[in-house]
């Protein structure tokens, strides 16, 4: 099985940032993948696969982050994951 | 004895023992090498998670079936949390690589998370850190096998003292256990105020640092009335306490009877005695207490304990619920009336160094068309199942009230391109709380169905007293010359226009201000459930020339003392089987 790397760069566009729902979101999405993801904001590093872990973030509207994957499919993990954030997570805008 | 002052959010007196619940909540046993080895620690771990976990969903259960699916959601959070599995990793390597006990390793892992969450600058992500120490002692208490002292163990009835009370902890609040409930934080709009009014358990928040003060079993008065609680009372104020008590439970059994008697002075002058709800589960109390409708409906519980905006759907369940149970009555119902800094709205909260001169009401929802929308879409489709009437908080400007009804008109004519039938007959009204409404409200009443005179933020913003803060707490009186005045301007210009003017403050709670404000020709009143038949019997019990009289001289008196002397006065001899000796 071929290991794979993908990474991207996203910015927060909701105006509630990361908040529980959004942050659920991301759990759900990237467990549907089997490589590892991470979540990356100004060097603090966290599993994309772990509520707690986005949660601690803390990352409001406007935050870049950097999403890192690697795996047999990373490359689509990353695809959905900046899908999500591009949507805004669906929440209603202004 | 002590007396405390606090900010009282829920009435009531209750009289018991109190339980403290320290600042941590408990204290565990940090022994740090476990026992026996790792993997069987591990393993004992991992069942207490199981039934965490049980025990979550049955929270959520109940909790969704008391008080709807919104607080029961702050459970379903909490279970996402307790899943992580990586915080199950970060157990396990605590365990297996490093010989922790696993009560050790749940206080550190979990202990890490609450602190980090309260580092961060989002409010939202502080409120968490208060599930984290729900979970913490759920798994503790599986793990020990004892029970921490929990809110959900108490056997004998009790007043809870405590800094604060986490969602966990006020979602399983009994009210036949938890006699009253005292905090050294938290305010008027705050998860405990509002979960304790719903329950009608008296509630004192916001007293500051006593716990200390305090040790198991000292006796402890809540008074939730005048924001006020006593530590070991002496012989003479529990006394009196206790007197008054009991009067007003001989009071209250006596006025079961008048449930289906209207409230009509002696002379037969009808006063409409609505009720101020908070929750969808309410609607059966009013009626219980012969409430004519719900004056006030507030919306605000359907934005906390969540940080997702509500759903129409979330809106339309709880809109539709009360408007069945009330059968046909009418249904006031009012929109958001919060401030940014209790929705987690942090690109907002973060600046607000005045919240209520700031971002908050209706102000808020027309900043936020989308959020506005929701809720207002579910009320007009809500009100094609009864009398639903809409009104809109601290409207200040005549643009803001333009602009909502604007707005109002747009969602019911998207609704009826959506093939729903939206009647065009809801009437729609306006709160008057600001004084700038009062000067300008002979534009204002052209535009609008009714007024309900708010008198809590009609007080604050007349007197310019936050009555939040204890330093100036006492200029905080309802019955203040200029508030009355401001109340009767109101009613004047109003009737002039045939609108008609209710009022829906706490002030309308007490019998004397009742009466008062009936002597100045207010005939809709709208106040907590429980303050229903007192208020059936005094009104029933004047004629309203008494009232009218009542009315002439507390308008001529210079100072809240004097109208406060003057009312107490006055109601001892108009109805003397009400006065409770203070």
């Amino acid at each position: 099985m071929s290991q794979l790397f993908s990474t991207a760069t996203v910015v927060v566009s909701n105006s509630q940032g990361l908040h529980m729902r959004p942050a659920n979101l991301l759990v759900t999405a990237a467990g549907k993948f089997a490589s590892n993801v991470t979540i990356v904001r100004e060097g603090q590093s966290v599993d994309c696969k772990s509520i707690l872990g986005i949660l601690t973030l803390g990352a409001v509207q406007g935050c870049q982050l950097d999403l890192r994957a690697e795996g047999p499919d990373a490359n689509s993990a990353i695809e959905t994951i900046v899908d999500l954030f591009q949507r805004g997570f669906d929440e209603p805008t202004e | 004895m002590l007396e405390l002052q606090g900010i009282a959010v829920s009435p009531g007196v209750a009289i018991g023992q109190a339980l403290v619940f320290d600042r941590e909540g408990y204290q565990i046993s940090r022994s740090r090498a476990a026992t026996v080895d790792a993997n069987q620690e591990w393993l004992r771990l991992k069942a207490a998670i199981d039934s965490a976990a049980t025990k979550l969903e049955a929270s959520a259960q109940k909790t969704a079936d008391k008080l709807g699916a919104r607080l029961g959601g702050i459970f379903a959070a909490q279970l996402q949390m307790l899943l992580d599995r990586r915080l199950h990793e970060e157990l396990e390597q605590l365990i297996q690589k490093q010989s922790y006990s696993a009560e050790f390793a749940v206080s550190e892992v979990l202990n890490g998370y609450a602190a980090a969450f309260r580092r961060a600058s989002s409010s939202f992500l502080a409120e968490r850190a208060a599930d984290i120490r729900d979970i913490e002692r759920l798994l503790l208490e599986g793990l020990t096998g004892v029970p921490t002292q929990t809110l959900r163990e108490i056997t004998n009835p009790a007043i809870i003292a405590s800094h604060d009370l986490t969602p966990g902890e006020t979602a399983v609040l009994d009210p036949r256990k938890i006699l009253g409930l005292c905090t050294e934080t938290g305010g008027p709009g705050g998860h405990t105020a509002i979960v304790a009014r719903g329950l009608e358990i008296p509630a004192v928040v916001g007293i500051g640092p006593f716990l200390h003060l305090l040790r198991a079993d000292d006796s402890i008065i809540v008074d939730g009335h005048l924001g006020r609680v006593i530590i070991n009372p002496d012989d003479y104020t529990r006394e009196r306490y206790l007197a008054r008590r009991e009067h007003r439970q001989s009071i209250a059994r006596e006025l079961t009877e008048l449930r289906d008697l209207p409230a009509c002075t002696s002379d037969g002058i009808r006063v409409e005695l609505m009720a101020n709800i908070e929750f969808p589960t309410e609607g059966q109390s009013c009626l219980d207490r012969g409430a004519d409708g719900v004056g006030l409906y507030r919306t605000e519980f359907l934005y906390l304990g969540s940080e997702a905006d509500p759903s129409e759907e979330d809106h339309f369940q709880a809109y539709v619920q009360v408007v069945r149970d009330m059968g046909g009555k009418p249904v006031v119902m009012r929109t958001l009336d919060l401030g940014a800094d209790k929705m987690g709205m942090t690109p907002y909260a973060h600046q607000e160094n005045n919240p209520f001169l700031g971002l908050r009401s209706i102000r808020l929802s027309l900043r936020n068309p989308a959020l506005f929308r929701t809720q207002i879409r579910a009320m007009l489709r809500a009100a094609s199942e009864g009398d639903i009437r809409i009104m809109f908080p601290m409207i200040t400007t005549l643009d803001e009230l333009r602009t909502a009804r604007f707005l109002l008109r747009s969602v019911a004519e998207d609704l009826r391109e959506e093939g729903h039938v939206v009647r065009n007959d809801i009437p729609i009204g306006m709160m008057v709380e600001v004084p700038a409404a009062v000067v300008m409200l002979d534009r204002f009443i052209e535009e609008v169905d009714f007024v309900s005179i708010g008198t809590n933020d009609l007080t604050q913003y007349a007197l310019a007293v936050d009555r939040g803060n204890e330093a100036v707490a006492d200029l905080y009186q309802a019955c203040d010359p200029a508030v009355l005045r401001l109340i009767q301007k109101t009613w004047e210009i109003a009737t002039q226009h045939q609108v008609s003017t209710s009022v829906c403050g706490e002030m309308s709670n007490h019998p004397a201000l009742a009466l008062l404000l009936v002597g100045m020709g207010i005939r809709v009143l709208s106040v907590a459930p429980s303050a229903i038949p007192v208020l059936k019997k005094a009104i029933r019990s004047v004629t309203i020339g008494q009232c009218q009289a009542m009315a002439w001289r507390a308008m001529r008196l210079d100072t809240a003392k004097e109208v406060d002397a003057f009312l107490q006065n006055q109601l001892a001899g108009l109805v003397p089987e009400m006065v409770l000796q203070a």
